[in-house]
C-alpha cells in the first residue's frame, strides 16, 4: 500500500466517524452544549459572583477555559471508546481486519474522529461562553495546539479503552471512574493554588491539570503550571498511549482469537 | 499455472487448549474453484479466518499469490476478498457507504471507489437499495451485499465462507451462476458449504478437513469416481408385497410402490429392468437416492471417526 493509497484509507475512516457522529448529532453535540451552558450559569453566573477574582479575573472567565477542555476531554474519548466498541460488538471492526491496511492508519483514523468531535463540541461551547464571558485569546497557536493535543490524547484513550471492552458496561468505566474524577480535580474550577500545600503537589500528578492550565494560558495568560512543562507531559502521554495502542491492534488483542 | 494460495503446515490452538488445526496443508491453483468442506467444527472457519487476518495462526505459513500474510500482508491482503459466514457489516450504515467505505480501506480513491459501488451494486441486484440502512435488508440481499463488498477492491481471490446459508433456492441458483461467471472471469474461489450439491455444481476441486486435518484434497472428478455404487429409487405402477430379488442389487422396499436399488456402477440398469418385467413390475419413474459428493463425504468422515 503506497502512501496515496494510505492516506485515501486514512480519510474514509475519518469520513466515516465525522459522517457518524453528525448523523447522530442530538446525541452527540447538542447534550454537552446544553451541560456546559447550565455549568456557565449555575458555576459562573449564580455561584460566580459570590467567589469573585481567580487569578485576576472574574470567576467567569478563569472557568471558561477549563470547560471548554472538559467538554473536549469528554467528548474525543467517548467518540472513539463508542464507535470503536460498536465495530467490535457488530464485527465491523473485520473490515479493517481484513484490509490491507497498516495498524497505524487505523488508530490515527479513529484519533483524528475523535479530535473532529471534540473540537466541534469545544467550539459550540466556545460560542456558548461568548454569552456568558468577553475573551481575549492572548495566544491564539497555544490555544489551538494545547485543545488539539488534548483531543489526541483522550481519543487514544478511548481507543484503548474499547480494544479491552468485552461489553458497554466497559466502555463506561473508565468515563465514570477515572475521567470524570480527574477532570473536577484537574483545575477546571478552581487553581490549585487555592489548594494547601499537600494537595496542590498531589494535583500535579492529575495529568488534566497540565492540559487546563496549557489551555487558560493559551486564553487567558495565566497557568498554575509551567507551559513548557505542560506540553512535554502532553506529548510525552501521547506517546505512551499512541506506544500501548499499536502493541494492542498489532498483537489483536480483543479483536483476534 | 500460477498458485493462488498455498498452505503450509497451518496449526491453531485457540487459548483454551482446543486444537482446531493440526499442521494442514494445501494449495489453490490460479482460476480454480475449490470447495472446502467438513463437519462442525472441523476447522474450515478458522483455516478461512486466518488466510483473511481474522484469527493469528499458532505456526505455519500462508502464501496469497506469492506474498506471505506476516511479511507481506498488504500485497496478500489486495488479492484477497472473503464473504463471511455472519453479517460483519454496520447494520446503521447506508448500503452504498458500506461499499464505499471497504473500498477505501483497500485504498482506492473516492472517485474509483464510487464507481465500484455503482458496479458492484448493479451486478447484485442491489442498485435500488444504496440509500437503505443495511440492517433493513432481507436475509438474501444481506448475502449479496456481503458478496459485493468482498468484490468492490476486485480481488484475484474471493473466499465464501457458507454464501448461501439461509437462502432460498431461487436466490441460490442466481448467485451460483453469477459466481460461474466471476470463475470464468479469472477470479479463483475457495467456497465452504453445507449443501455438498452446490459443492458438486459448482466446484473443480475439493479438500475435506475433519477434526483439523485435510483428510481428501483431489479434483472433484476424480473425488466422484471413488464412489462405485449408485442408488436408484424406482416408482411402481402397482403395489407389490415384498422386495424383489435382483442378481447383484440389493433392493429394498420403502413403501409398496416405491422400491429402492442399489448396484455397482459396471452394472447395466437394463438388467434391472429386463428382470422387473419378468416379474410384471412396471416402472413409472426413477431417480438418484441421493447426491453422490454427499454419500462420499458422509462415508469419508464417518469412517475416519470409527
Amino acid at each position: 500500500m503506497n502512501w496515496r493509497m494510505q492516506f485515501n484509507a486514512f480519510s474514509t475512516i475519518i469520513s466515516k466517524e465525522v459522517r457518524r457522529f453528525t448523523r447522530i448529532w442530538v446525541q452527540t453535540l447538542i447534550p454537552p452544549a446544553i451541560t456546559i451552558a447550565l455549568y456557565f450559569v449555575i458555576f459562573g453566573e449564580l455561584i460566580g459572583r459570590r467567589v469573585g477574582e481567580v487569578g485576576g479575573f472574574d470567576y467567569m472567565e478563569y472557568i471558561v477555559p477549563g470547560l471548554i477542555m472538559m467538554s473536549v476531554i469528554t467528548n474525543s474519548y467517548s467518540n472513539v471508546v463508542s464507535s470503536f466498541f460498536s465495530t467490535k460488538f457488530q464485527r465491523s471492526v473485520e473490515e479493517m481486519l481484513v484490509s490491507p491496511m497498516p495498524n497505524y492508519v487505523v488508530i490515527w483514523g479513529f484519533v483524528l474522529g475523535g479530535v473532529a468531535r471534540g473540537m466541534s463540541v469545544g467550539a459550540i461551547v466556545t460560542g456558548l461562553s461568548l454569552f456568558f464571558a468577553h475573551l481575549d485569546v492572548v495566544n491564539l497557536w497555544i490555544t489551538i495546539s494545547m485543545v488539539t493535543l488534548t483531543a489526541v490524547l483522550f481519543s487514544l484513550g478511548g481507543f484503548i479503552n474499547a480494544v479491552y471492552a468485552k461489553s458497554f458496561d466497559d466502555i463506561s468505566v473508565v468515563p465514570t471512574f477515572v475521567l470524570t474524577p480527574l477532570t473536577y480535580l484537574g483545575g477546571v474550577f478552581y487553581s490549585i493554588n487555592m489548594l494547601p500545600e499537600f494537595w496542590a503537589t498531589v494535583s500535579k500528578i492529575n495529568p488534566i491539570v497540565y492540559m487546563v492550565n496549557g489551555f487558560r494560558y493559551g486564553i487567558l495568560g495565566v497557568s498554575d503550571i509551567s507551559i513548557g512543562v505542560a506540553y512535554g507531559m502532553v506529548i510525552v502521554f501521547i506517546l505512551c498511549l499512541y506506544g500501548w495502542a499499536h502493541w494492542l491492534l498489532q498483537r489483536g488483542v480483543g479483536i483476534r482469537q | 499455472m500460477d498458485t493462488a494460495l498455498q498452505v503450509s503446515d497451518l496449526r491453531k490452538t485457540y487459548s483454551g487448549g482446543f486444537e482446531a488445526l493440526k499442521g494442514i496443508s494445501f494449495e489453490v491453483q490460479s482460476g480454480d474453484f475449490m470447495a472446502l468442506l467438513g463437519p462442525n467444527g472441523a476447522g474450515k472457519s478458522t483455516t478461512i479466518s486466518i488466510i483473511c487476518s481474522l484469527v493469528n495462526k499458532t505456526s505455519g505459513k500462508v502464501m496469497v499469490y506469492g506474498h506471505d500474510i506476516d511479511t507481506d500482508f498488504a500485497a496478500a491482503k489486495m488479492n484477497i476478498g472473503i464473504v463471511p459466514q455472519e453479517f460483519n457489516f454496520n447494520q446503521f450504515e447506508k448500503v452504498a457507504d458500506i461499499l464505499r467505505t471497504q473500498a477505501g480501506y483497500y485504498g482506492l480513491d473516492a472517485a474509483t471507489a464510487r464507481q465500484r459501488t455503482e458496479k458492484y451494486l448493479k451486478l447484485l441486484g442491489l442498485w435500488d437499495k444504496r440509500d437503505e440502512t443495511s440492517r433493513m435488508l432481507s436475509g438474501g440481499m444481506k448475502r449479496r451485499l456481503m458478496i459485493a463488498r468482498a468484490l468492490v477492491h476486485e480481488p484475484r481471490l474471493l473466499i465464501l465462507d457458507e454464501p448461501t446459508a439461509g437462502v432460498d433456492i431461487e436466490l441460490r441458483r442466481s448467485m451460483w451462476s453469477f459466481l460461474k461467471q466471476l470463475n470464468r472471469e479469472g477470479t479463483t474461489i475457495i467456497l465452504t458449504t453445507h449443501y455438498l450439491e452446490e459443492a458438486e455444481q459448482l466446484c473443480r476441486t475439493i479438500a475435506i478437513i475433519d477434526h483439523g486435518q485435510i483428510i481428501e484434497q483431489s479434483s472433484m472428478k476424480a473425488f466422484l469416481a471413488k464412489l462405485d455404487r449408485e442408488t436408484f429409487i424406482l416408482d411402481l405402477s402397482a403395489d407389490v408385497d415384498a422386495a424383489p430379488q435382483l442378481e447383484g442389487a440389493r433392493t429394498e422396499l420403502i413403501d409398496p410402490h416405491t422400491l429402492e436399488v442399489e448396484l455397482s456402477k459396471q452394472d447395466s440398469l437394463n438388467a434391472v429392468f429386463a428382470r422387473l418385467s419378468e416379474l410384471g413390475i412396471t416402472v413409472t419413474s426413477m431417480r438418484n437416492k441421493a447426491n453422490r459428493l454427499e454419500e462420499l463425504f458422509v462415508s469419508l468422515v464417518e469412517g475416519k471417526q470409527a
